[in-house]
């Protein structure tokens, strides 16, 4: 409408001036108002999460590749028949691929690809220890401090902080070093995982203090819910999100740590398959033979990158801001 | 829409003068996932050189995205895809970037919403308005930057602007950070001030203060005023000409005055019929019996008008009085202690009221009056640190267990924030239950039947139980809210902001359901609000808080008919829509 809105004053008993544009009703018309609307697919965080991943290559490209690494790590058989130390035969030693053994031979003579098969399930045994112990103490600690606040916030925050100081891989070389008889799986997931929980803490501590002061943690409090089931009920899920996202980028790191204290040859013993291990045995023939460090390496790449690209999906899926801006 | 474009240009033209800004056919739309969602459908205006012009509408009108479209200021996914704006003649849709960057600033200033999140924490509010004056051309050189600078902050209000400049902004309140970035905006003496929603974030009485400010400084500069809010009352107060927005479109536009006087489109009506401040207007100009009210807002759909409300619950109130106290308040005190400060806060500060049983008493007062803290002792979320609280006669301070929760059961709140109220993943059902659970009412089937029965006492469909919060509008979560107080069958809700955050139109119904649900379950309200004219459609009696003491406390009646104290006084000014004389 171009209606001039000129007039300062009106005479208010008027009829409409020329200048008082209405609408047709037919083409403006009124809704009931604040009309309910329950056709919808239901949604809330979790499904809308999920509808959101699902939308994205990248979910189902890392997706596939980490439900790959579990089945090899699962049953080896089924990807080769190959038996990765006895057949070893120093004839073979840093020989090229040849029928049967795609990817050569390692300096001892040993089937590159039927090791890297047989170690997937050492890498992924040591990255899944070590979320779950994370993930349990970095709920505890970081739900109770952030929770409760105060001195308990205190008293757990200080150990976290404790733990946060020491890099955890020089605290896991300083343990495995200790731990020298006792080299396996489980020492070493421990040893990771003990000093790599307060970060989880840490980031749950936060999204805790946020969700506390929600109103609706006020009306279940005025309800006399407990404080207990509060915490359980309406605030743990409630910032549960965050966790999830670095626990699947912290499981890559897990296993880049346990190759890394393989590595340095404080890891695994060398009785044990892994990658790390491997790739601790092929550098000193990186001139010679250097698939022999290649592959493994290209193992470890490829499922840390599988893991922290599936973080990320779940970490952009979870946040609703991050949603509204794609 | 051809419509909006039809109407008009045939009628007639007051004046042949060309408009500042006209805005023809207007189009915005956001890219989505899904396809192109339309904002803003077929908006036209037009605006003259130094007049003021205000734009309503509820959230989601597309009244600010019109706004921004003027400036090209549309957020992310926002495009204009259709129509022109017309600036002293030129379409400012077509013009590119850096040309709108010579326009925005210096020929139309901008004063945004939130006065807290629109200046740089880390600069000095010298530095921002120098910044806006060097980038607006206004003044170059050192000194005459500075000059420029105190001279805006002085036209802003703010008294010894050159020790100011120093400052950083949270050394200022909301209303002053307002008054600069409204100082900013005027800096350049723009052609056109653009002001969206610029007191929704503050007090009424600062409210006032700005709002006179700019009008004043836009009448002294010539100004043309372009003043976007969602108050009806506010929006006619301030200017001469309205255009009311409803889902993108203009349904409705002319002078102020006679739009308030006669809407003629529904959406209109159902406006003028639902904002509190023109109800309370009208109520009390009932009260001064200086007429018979006469709105022709017949057509107004039912349980919308808050006059209607305000009588039902006058009646409802009548036969309640000369009943005994539900609750009683004696001499309440709350001191906070502030770490590395000896000097304590007193947040409440001797406190004293009472509730008749099935009456609502309203404590009003602005933010940091100690009006939320009142409710969270009487709630025993927070322990006073002397007096008083009896209950039906009981004292709650040394409650315990299984006596306090029982203390619980009579007594719910509801708050403000419908967004933060409910716990997102958890169901409507569940929510609603919650109380039931915890109190170990019933079974299972009978908490089910509770909760549908629940549901349907606020007006909302059984399938929703199995819904979560997040698919539902604000004032349908209060409604959820609201079942859950009522779960237990409690005596008194407090209600604390409980309409403040929601549209008009759903704030009336909110109110008319509270209303009706008080008269029907015998509820005794305490109704926690910043907002007197709600009060005025709600309350029976009232009590005004400031800085933790109780200044005034009578009936509704009283306390607007003939307010003692300056500060109430000053509060009923500042309801917008006062200075409206309604015709009668």
């Amino acid at each position: 409408m171009s209606n001039d809105l000129t007039e300062r004053t009106v005479d208010e008993a008027t009829p409409p001036s020329a200048n008082h544009f209405v609408a047709p009703l037919e083409e403006t018309p009124l809704l009931a108002i604040d009309v309910v609307k329950v056709a919808d697919k239901p949604s809330n965080l979790w499904i809308d999460a999920w509808r959101d991943a699902r939308r994205r290559p990248i979910f189902w490209i890392s997706g596939f590749f980490i439900v790959l690494v579990c089945v090899v790590a699962l049953f080896p058989g089924l990807f080769t028949n190959v038996a990765p130390n006895n057949d070893c035969q120093l004839i073979n030693s840093n020989g090229g691929p040849t029928a049967g053994h795609i990817l050569g031979f390692t300096k001892q003579g040993c089937d590159v690809y039927s090791r890297i098969i047989n170690g997937t399930s050492t890498s992924l045994a040591v990255g899944i220890i070590v979320i779950v112990l994370t993930t349990v103490l970095g709920i505890v600690f970081g739900a109770f401090a952030g929770f409760y606040g105060g001195a308990v916030d205190g008293f757990l925050s200080r150990i976290g902080d404790i733990f946060f100081s020491i890099p955890y891989i020089l605290a896991a070389v300083v343990i495995m070093s200790v731990l020298v008889n006792y080299r396996s799986v489980w020492t070493i997931s421990l040893a990771i995982g003990i000093f790599a929980w307060p970060a989880t803490a840490r980031v749950l501590r936060a999204e805790i203090l946020r969700v506390k002061n929600s109103d609706f943690v006020m009306a279940s409090e005025a309800l006399g819910v407990s404080s207990l089931r509060i915490l359980m009920r309406h605030v743990l899920p409630n910032s549960i999100a965050p966790v999830i996202a670095i626990t699947t980028i912290s499981l890559a790191g897990a296993i880049v740590a346990e190759a890394t204290l393989s590595f340095l040859g404080v890891g695994l013993g060398s009785s044990i398959m892994s990658w790390g291990n491997d790739i601790n045995q092929a550098q000193k023939d990186l001139r010679t033979n250097p698939q022999t460090l290649i592959y493994p390496s290209l193992a470890l790449s490829l499922t840390v990158f599988a893991f922290i690209l599936m973080g990320e999906v779940i970490r952009d899926a979870l946040d609703p801001k991050a949603r509204a801006l794609r | 829409m051809s419509s909006t474009m039809s109407a008009p240009s045939s009628a007639g033209r007051a004046d042949d003068r060309v408009p500042l800004l006209q805005i023809n056919n207007l189009q915005v739309g956001f890219q989505t996932q899904t396809g192109v969602v339309p904002a803003v459908r077929g908006a036209s205006l037009s605006l003259h050189a130094g007049e003021t012009l205000a734009i309503v509408g509820e959230s989601g009108s597309g009244k600010s995205t019109t706004a921004h479209a003027i400036i090209n200021l549309l957020p992310g996914s926002g495009k204009v895809t259709g129509g022109e704006i017309l600036f002293e003649g030129r379409d400012l849709t077509k013009i590119s970037e850096k040309e709108m960057q010579q326009i925005r600033g210096k020929l139309i200033g901008f004063v945004p919403q939130d006065p807290m999140a629109n200046l740089n924490p880390v600069w000095s509010v010298g530095f921002q308005v120098q910044e806006a004056i060097k980038a607006n051309g206004i003044a170059t050189g050192r000194a005459d930057v500075k000059k420029h600078a105190i001279q805006v902050l002085k036209e802003a209000g703010l008294a010894d602007a050159d020790k100011r400049l120093k400052q950083f902004p949270h050394q200022f309140s909301g209303g002053m950070r307002q008054r600069v970035l409204i100082g900013i905006g005027l800096s350049s003496r723009p052609k056109l001030l653009i002001a969206d929603e610029p007191t929704s974030a503050l007090d009424v009485t600062v409210q006032r203060t700005i709002l006179d400010n700019l009008e004043k400084l836009t009448r002294e500069i010539g100004t043309a005023l372009l003043f976007i809010t969602h108050d009806l009352g506010l929006a006619a107060e301030r200017a001469e000409h309205l255009v009311v927005m409803y889902k993108g479109q203009v349904v409705e536009s002319g002078p102020s005055r006679e739009i308030l006087a006669n809407p003629l489109h529904p959406y209109t009506q159902r406006l003028v019929a639902a904002a509190p401040s023109l109800a309370s207007r009208r109520i009390q100009s009932s009260v001064h019996r200086l007429a018979e009210l006469d709105y022709s807002a017949t057509d107004v759909t039912e349980g919308l008008d808050l006059i209607e409300t305000a009588e039902v619950r006058a009646e409802a109130a009548a036969a309640a009085s000369k009943r005994e106290d539900a609750i009683v308040v004696k001499d309440l005190t709350k001191v906070y202690k502030i770490r590395g400060n000896k000097e304590a806060f007193t947040a409440v500060d001797n406190v004293s009221f009472s509730i008749q049983r099935g009456t609502t008493m309203a404590l009003v007062g602005e933010s940091g009056s100690g009006k939320s803290t009142v409710a969270k002792m009487l709630l025993r979320l927070e322990d006073a640190t002397e007096g008083q609280i009896l209950i039906n006669g009981t004292d709650t301070a040394p409650l315990k267990g299984r006596a306090l929760l029982d203390l619980r059961r009579k007594m719910q709140p509801v708050f403000q924030d419908p967004y933060g109220s409910l716990d997102p993943l958890r169901n409507i059902g569940n929510t609603i239950s919650e109380p039931l659970n915890t109190h170990k009412v019933g079974d299972k089937k009978s908490r089910r039947e509770r909760v549908y029965e629940l549901l349907e006492q606020v007006s909302l469909p059984n399938a929703l139980a199995s819904r979560y919060p997040g698919e539902l509008s604000g004032g349908q979560r209060q409604r959820v809210a609201i079942a859950r107080a009522l779960a237990l069958k409690p005596e008194i809700v407090i209600l604390d902001e409980a309409v403040s955050a929601l549209d008009v139109l759903v704030q009336a119904q909110i109110l008319q359901l509270l209303s009706d649900l008080q008269t029907e379950l015998d509820l005794t309200y305490l109704f926690i609000t910043h907002d007197l004219a709600v009060v005025r459609v709600i309350a029976d009696h009232v009590t005004v808080m400031q800085r933790g003491k109780i200044v005034e406390r009578a009936t509704t009646d009283e306390v607007f008919d003939n307010p003692q104290m300056d500060y109430t006084k000053e509060l009923l000014n500042a309801i917008p829509g006062a200075g409206i004389a309604l015709r009668v």
